[in-house]
């Protein structure tokens, strides 16, 4: 339950971090919350540890030209805590909100949930139904992939060895744009058996994600199609039709149907609190 | 690799492997066996302590990354020579808060970095708060009866203070 040996540096730029990942094995670390379990599980065994929160250009906060950019050290808690995303980008604060306890989202990074990609975490789900991007650098350059490119398979992603995420970027949202944000877990900070993050646009647009409903956090397009063709007045339809193609897998924590007959409720229920807040608002 | 690191108000530096926990570290290298370690995987919250005043997961630390930092662990509750004790620890006793102590010094770490705002919880919340300690003792009643109490006596100690000034 200890760690195997490994070397650690914490560069101060990210020059110094691409110099250090261009050895073999190694492994980013920044606050450790999915990591350092692995390592003390001896899940994972790198040669090398190489901290990114000791780089300051990794721990911005900002709004740019309507942009959300958030750097990749960014805690929950300072995502949680921001009354910047509140205002403008709420399904973001929901989903920090539902990540772990304190502890853990004071040290957790988004970066880290970005990365580590595990398909039933809140922070990519959300990102995917914000549209998001992902900044990676490497020393032959710098490229950006969208959410739906990014996650590939179960802690799978499209970040080569060698590459760093710098910083996630999330589009402006529409004005009036409504958002909502649901979970079940078995206590109260556990991974989620299954989760939906709901953005509707007046354009309209309607992005529904499903997440642990698979490998990886699913857009429900048969449900944003049909919320789009017959606004918020089919509800049920969207709900079923959100889970008609989606089979989540047996294990340990509950069954595949039982899985998705949450993701179909909680579907539902994320579109019934959409209708609500419009309703109320109309008033 | 030599650390720096500051632990209740006394910095400390220490040759370490890279690969040693920031718990390990408090009790081995230190010597402050307060903070206990249960399930080495940040899981039971019984290595909380608190990184820059805000509580944190010992066991999911390396020291390393500690460097330079500021740690509050449950030996600062205590005034210095261990004869008075802190609200929380008069509350955790006169509640009977605790019966084996394992996941004590976790959930008094927890438990004090929220004092100012449990008056303003409910139940629910503050169970939520305390969701990610786990007690196999004392069924948790007790544990939220104590927290209550500390924080009603640290606002109207804080009352007190005020008025004295």
């Amino acid at each position: 339950m200890k760690p195997a040996p490994f070397d650690y540096v914490a560069p101060a730029d990210i020059d110094g971090v691409l110099e250090a990942l261009a050895g073999p094995d190694a492994k980013i670390i920044a606050g450790g919350q999915s990591l350092v379990p692995m390592l003390n599980l001896r899940l994972a065994r790198p040669a090398l540890l190489v901290d990114i929160t000791r780089v300051p250009r990794l721990a911005h906060l900002r709004r740019e030209a309507g942009a959300l950019r958030i750097g990749a050290t960014t805690t929950h808690r300072e995502l949680a805590e921001s009354p910047m995303i509140a205002a403008h980008w709420p399904l973001l604060q929901f989903a920090a909100q539902h990540i772990g306890h304190d502890a853990i989202r004071n040290v957790g990074t988004i970066g880290g949930s970005v990365a580590h990609a595990d398909p039933a975490a809140e922070l990519p789900a959300a990102l995917l139904a914000l549209e998001a991007s992902m900044t990676i650098v490497s020393k032959s350059g710098s490229r950006s992939v969208a959410a739906r490119d990014f996650f590939r398979g179960y802690l799978q992603t499209a970040l080569g060895p060698n590459e760093l995420l710098t910083e996630i970027v999330v589009p402006p949202t529409r004005p009036y744009a409504r958002s909502a944000f649901a979970e079940v877990t078995r206590r109260h900070g556990d991974f989620a058996l299954a989760g939906v993050a709901v953005q509707l646009d007046p354009s309209p647009a309607a992005r529904v994600v499903l997440f642990g409903a698979g490998d990886v956090p699913l857009r429900a397009t048969a449900a944003e199609a049909l919320l789009v063709s017959s606004g918020l007045t089919a509800l049920d339809q969207a709900a079923d039709a959100a889970v008609a193609d989606v089979h989540p897998g047996d294990d340990l924590h509950a069954t595949g149907e039982y899985r998705r007959n949450l993701l179909r409720d909680l579907t539902l229920h994320c579109l019934q609190q959409v209708a609500t807040r419009i309703e109320e608002e109309r008033c | 690799m030599r650390v720096r690191i500051e632990v209740n108000g006394t910095w400390h530096e220490r040759d370490v492997e890279p690969r040693r926990l920031l718990c390990d570290f408090l009790r081995h290298d230190l010597g402050l066996t307060g903070t206990h370690v249960g399930c080495e995987h940040g899981v039971c919250g019984a290595c909380t302590v608190q990184v820059d005043d805000r509580p944190a997961r010992s066991c999911l630390m390396l020291a390393v990354q500690a460097d330079g930092r500021s740690i509050r662990t449950v030996e600062s509750l205590s005034d210095p020579d261990d004869v008075e004790m802190h609200p929380l620890q008069e509350a955790f006793h006169t509640h009977h808060a605790l019966q084996c102590g394992f996941c004590t010094p976790g959930f008094l770490m927890t438990a004090e970095s929220m004092l100012g705002r449990v008056e303003d919880m409910t139940d629910e919340e503050l169970r939520a708060s305390l969701g990610g300690n786990i007690c196999r003792c004392t069924g948790y009643q007790s544990i939220v009866a104590a927290v209550r109490a500390a924080a009603t006596a640290c606002s109207s100690r804080a009352v007190a203070n005020r008025s004295r000034a």
